[in-house]
């Protein structure tokens, strides 16, 4: 039995692992569009839906999406959160963060961004702003590297 | 802090692959018995724990016997030898990402006297440099000792590693 | 269904911030529990099961390795499940299918989690993987407000409304961690200080999150013959169902959350259950943000869609309402992860066996029990009742 004077300790370390991940030809050639700044979808011949991503194969019926379809950069607000705090990774001036799911015109299903383009440091402003169903639009970098960010933010139109 | 997790980079290939490094924090708990075993380390002593019901001594201190299922209330605090046996080994000689030391270097299960299991440790304190010459070494040792580090951390590299008697 | 199986003991860890012991002395202090409960010794079970979020979460790949003396599987077969939040439904089950198979008698069931040894939302946007998702998550609050603001949206409720509704959620079960001997987080608060906490990810405010939490849960399972033998007065295995989801969460409505429709119905189906509501005597639902207690009330067919907030607030999941939501004080008081899904069952299997105390609802007799997980693709649900 531990004496009394030894409190039980905690080690601390930082793990970093390094990984490399394939693609796939699927993604590779979606990541290209975005560098392009082309937004690629595919489409399931056996239930017509277009989905965002490009995915290799339906994840519903499970056949090929091989017919490639360059969607549109605008559509409308699924739903949104204001990220305020903060976690091993994310410090302070990396917030806050408003997070959207969005459904872009002409395809099935949400994909996921950050609303931008205006001071988002005030949530008064922000609730105002960003409502579920309201129009938005892709704001691209000026640098692309044919990686999901090459998508700056979504910006409120109309 | 350390760097934080950066975005993924995408090497020139024909098709993709991205790079990215999982880096991530650990405060892992210890206990009180091993936090007493690793103290003890800082003190150059070698500690384990004897369960009352098999009588058996295990290094590392344990809270509770693993055949017995016994509490540590019921075991005892035993000081065991710095010297023991070798009861197998393998030299390590290539690299690999988090290494915990330089190649090459030998890993050992050593059976300390008056244990009743045995560690895993360094063998060291000659060349390594030529396996052959590693191995007909090793063929005349079977009795080792504790080397202990110079500076100490209440870890278990506070033995640097075990040499041959 | 197979064989008849069911729960013939329970065990815990106090839960909270546990740096006192290593791990293995935390999961030893459950099994200990459960085998004490159940007046049985390691040598009379079969098998055990384990599971918890990623090994990642505490950094040791395959942290039951490093804790399999205090499991107890020495020469014992050893299945891991996980299923990230709903890992305690999905371990559950397996010890369940195992025995109703007929490949095994006792099996010892174990979910845990030691949050406090890594940085639990640094580890969670790991989940997803790097180059679609990372970069927008915000740990698992970000998932859970989108889906809660998706569906405020979805069936147009009152932005208010839901937030008083959340409110009481919180003051319900807050009282119940009061009581509860094994939960976390112990404060007295009121429906004020919940609707005005902190903005942690819109909606969802301080008092609406879950803790990090340390703990370990046991339970253990047993075939009919066995349970008879052994157990006086066993909680039966009346139901089970598990529903998984796509992997992208914008490939389907969320604010409808098909996986835990489907799993509840099986559930009932196999139980013989029509008007859960009427039926049940206790739920305890998976809850580590108020917002999705209110979904799933919807979700489980406790109520109709989109008017759960008016049921909160009329009081029919408060206690003496028509059906007691989480008298621990669920996942909302208490979030080991991996162990979280299983308490909800531990806890169920306490109710209907008359073994809850302070949190006892009377005469309760027939429970369910919940837990959701996955990138919001998984729900689990097991039904427990006192009679076989």
């Amino acid at each position: 039995m531990a004496e009394k004077n030894e409190k039980p300790r905690t080690i601390h370390t930082v793990l970093r692992v390094p990984f490399e991940m394939a693609l796939g030809p699927t993604w590779t050639r979606f990541f290209e569009g975005l560098r392009e700044k082309k937004i690629l979808g595919t489409k399931c011949k056996e239930c017509g839906r277009i989905l965002v991503p490009a995915r290799p194969f339906c994840p519903r019926c499970f056949e090929p999406m091989e017919e490639w379809v360059e969607v549109a950069q605008e559509g409308t607000i699924i739903t949104w959160s204001y990220v305020n705090y903060t976690y091993f990774g994310v410090t302070a001036d990396m917030i806050p963060i408003v997070p959207t799911r969005i459904k872009l015109d002409g395809v099935d299903g949400g994909w996921g961004g950050r609303i931008g383009g205006f001071d988002i440091k005030d949530f008064d402003l922000v609730n105002k702003k960003v409502k579920v169903g309201a129009r938005v639009k892709a704001v691209w970098s000026g640098e692309r590297h044919g990686h999901l960010r090459d998508i700056e933010y979504w910006e409120i139109i109309e | 802090m350390v760097e934080a997790v950066k975005s993924p980079e995408f090497p020139v290939k024909e098709y993709k692959t991205g790079n990215k490094d999982t880096v991530l924090p650990y405060n892992w708990a210890l206990g009180p018995t091993w936090t007493k075993f690793f103290n003890g380390l800082k003190e150059e002593k070698i500690l384990g724990t004897r369960c009352k019901k098999c009588n058996r001594v295990l290094v590392p201190a344990r809270t509770f016997c693993p055949s017995c299922y016994k509490d540590m209330e019921d075991e005892e605090w035993v000081e065991v030898a710095q010297e023991g046996t070798v009861e197998t080994w393998c030299l390590v000689n290539y690299k690999y990402y988090g290494q915990p030391k330089e190649p090459p270097y030998i890993i050992a299960q050593i059976c300390l006297d008056r244990a009743d299991c045995s560690v895993t440790h360094f063998i060291g304190g000659f060349d390594l440099s030529d396996p052959d010459k590693v191995r007909e070494k090793m063929k005349s040792v079977s009795r080792i000792k504790a080397v202990w580090s110079k500076e100490k951390h209440a870890d278990i590299y506070d033995i640097a590693y075990f040499e041959p008697v | 269904m197979g064989r008849a199986v069911a729960v013939i003991g329970t065990g815990q860890t106090r839960h909270g911030r546990r740096d006192d012991v290593s791990y293995p002395d935390l999961i030893k202090e459950a099994v200990k529990a459960a085998f004490e409960d159940a007046g049985i010794t390691s040598q009379d079970i079969d098998a055990v099961v384990y599971g918890s979020m990623p090994s990642m979460m505490e950094g040791v790949a395959y942290n039951h390795f490093y804790f399999a003396d205090a499991l107890r599987v020495v020469g014992k077969p050893l299945l891991r499940t996980e299923t990230c939040g709903s890992t305690g439904q999905s371990i559950a089950h397996t010890g369940i299918y195992w025995i109703a198979s007929g490949m095994a008698d006792i099996i010892l069931v174990v979910g845990s989690e030691k949050q406090h040894e890594g940085d639990a939302q640094a580890t969670m946007t790991t989940i997803p993987e790097a180059f679609m998702h990372a970069d927008f998550v915000g740990g698992a609050p970000v998932a859970f407000s989108m889906q809660s603001r998706e569906w405020m949206g979805h069936f147009n409720i009152d932005e208010d409304k839901a937030r008083e509704a959340a409110a009481i959620i919180s003051v319900d079960c807050h009282d119940g961690g009061l009581k509860n001997p094994y939960a976390h987080i112990r404060v007295n608060i009121t429906k004020e200080d919940a609707m005005k906490a902190r903005i942690i990810t819109y909606p969802v405010r301080l008092l609406d999150v879950c803790p990090s939490s340390d703990g370990a849960c046991a339970v253990i399972f047993a075939s009919e013959d066995k349970a008879k033998k052994i157990c006086k007065k066993p909680a039966w295995v009346k139901g089970t169902g598990f529903r998984g989801e796509e992997y992208f969460s914008g490939d389907s409505s969320k604010a409808v959350w098909q996986s835990a429709i489907e799993a509840s119905k099986e559930a009932y189906k196999q139980a013989g259950i029509t008007d859960p509501l009427k039926e049940l005597d206790v739920a305890e639902v998976y809850n580590p943000f108020t917002y999705q207690q209110l979904m799933f009330l919807e979700c489980l067919g406790f109520c109709p869609p989109g008017e759960s907030p008016d049921y909160v607030v009329k009081g029919v999941f408060s206690p003496g309402g028509k059906l007691f939501c989480n008298p621990s004080g669920g996942v909302l008081c208490t979030n080991p992860i991996g162990a979280a899904g299983l308490i909800r069952l531990a806890e169920a299997a306490m109710q209907v066996t008359g073994k809850a105390g302070a949190i006892q609802v009377e005469g309760a007799k027939l429970a369910l029990s919940h837990a959701m997980g996955g990138a919001l693709q998984f729900n689990g649900i097991t039904i427990l009742g006192s009679e076989l």
